[in-house]
């Protein structure tokens, strides 16, 4: 199909479309409206549990199974990733000559934030259950920021500091502990990812069962994802060099 | 005023999906689909937005928990939403650098014929 004839289709289809949507949006609540039933339910669902982040309550407590779910899709494409991304035959790794220039304040600002991102983003994990936050959110902080040694300038700082196997590791450790406290959950408690575990007080850190457990477990598995993808990428950018293609 | 936020979202699909149809390159390609992907989240937090509400969040040390806050379930479903855009994003990147080493070509145009 042409260019010309496929942006026509396009115009036809994508009218059709927004027409259809526009139609739809027109009868749902109004925006800003009071009427909202999942959360009465969540809300009262996630007092009852002690959890006083009721996002996190309804990520790894009400719904925790779609979080099991979304997990898997996480591991599913970071194996996706490595796979697509080997050398292949006629390509050869080569190690990265030089460090390139760099101005000094780039460099500072990057040792110097490295450490406060982690913290941040450990702190963000821990207090999933308790304050904004949470494994997902608090995963992708540790696993960037750990980046940041990249940023200041230092691929083999960045090679030397990242635990690439242990980040393997913990992406399997995150997933299996996740599916074992389902198991635990349905042993204990008589449903899949029941909440077994002592619920604590409201407020507290510790408290609301396995929503900390599960936002602990999720984040390992975040931040190892995080690490082992970017690891991929540019590991393919900087180290890997192709034989000229001939024109095919 | 009561539609405007909906019809923001389905504005940010349909433009990005324009952008996927008149790629000319896959990682632009994969960029349109994540901007045509963030329409729904613009969709689930507007649905779950309530005028002079609160977040669903009590706090530590906690607030006594109250009925008017935004909607915590479709924050949730944005967490998951973006989550999985992230990954799927990172996939098809890698498809990309994968399509441009056998092809040597990231414009979809060109990949018409299928080749072994």
């Amino acid at each position: 199909m042409t260019r010309r004839a496929r942006i026509a289709l396009f115009v036809v289809a994508g009218g059709c479309t927004a027409a259809l949507l526009v139609l739809g949006v027109l009868d749902l609540p109004h925006f800003g409206s009071s009427f909202h039933p999942y959360r009465d339910a969540s809300l009262a669902a996630a007092v009852a549990h002690k959890t006083s982040n009721v996002i996190s309550s309804v990520n790894f407590d009400l719904r925790a199974l779609d979080t099991l779910g979304e997990e898997t899709i996480l591991l599913a494409s970071v194996i996706g990733v490595t796979v697509l991304l080997r050398p292949a035959e006629d390509e050869h790794e080569h190690q990265p000559v030089g460090e390139g220039r760099l101005l000094d304040s780039t460099r500072m600002v990057g040792y110097l934030f490295l450490p406060i991102t982690v913290m941040i983003g450990l702190l963000t994990v821990a207090h999933g259950a308790v304050t904004p936050g949470g494994g997902f959110q608090g995963g992708v902080v540790v696993g960037t920021g750990i980046h940041l040694l990249y940023v200041a300038g230092s691929y083999r700082a960045l090679e030397r500091a990242r635990p690439v196997g242990l980040a393997e590791l913990g992406e399997a450790v995150g997933a299996g502990a996740f599916a074992c406290m389902g198991i635990a959950g349905a042993l204990a408690a008589s449903s899949f990812l029941g909440n077994v575990l002592p619920l604590g007080a409201f407020g507290d850190l510790f408290s609301s069962g396995s929503v900390l457990f599960l936002s602990v477990a999720v984040g390992v598995e975040v931040a190892s994802a995080v690490v082992v993808l970017l690891a991929q990428f540019l590991h393919q950018a900087v180290e890997v060099t192709g034989e000229e293609k001939e024109a095919a | 005023m009561r539609v405007y936020a909906y019809l923001v979202a389905v504005f940010v699909l349909l433009v990005g999906a324009f952008g996927i149809v008149r790629s000319r390159n896959l990682v632009h390609a994969v960029v349109c689909l994540s901007i045509a992907q963030s329409a729904t989240y613009v969709m689930l937090l507007a649905i779950g937005y309530q005028s002079k509400a609160t977040p669903p969040v009590f706090g530590s040390p906690a607030t006594k928990p109250n009925t008017s806050t935004v909607e915590p379930l479709v924050q949730a479903m944005t967490l998951t939403d973006i989550v999985v855009s992230a990954t799927v994003t990172a996939l098809l990147l890698a498809v990309a650098v994968q399509v441009h080493k056998r092809h040597g070509t990231v414009d979809p145009n060109e990949l018409a014929a299928l080749r072994g």
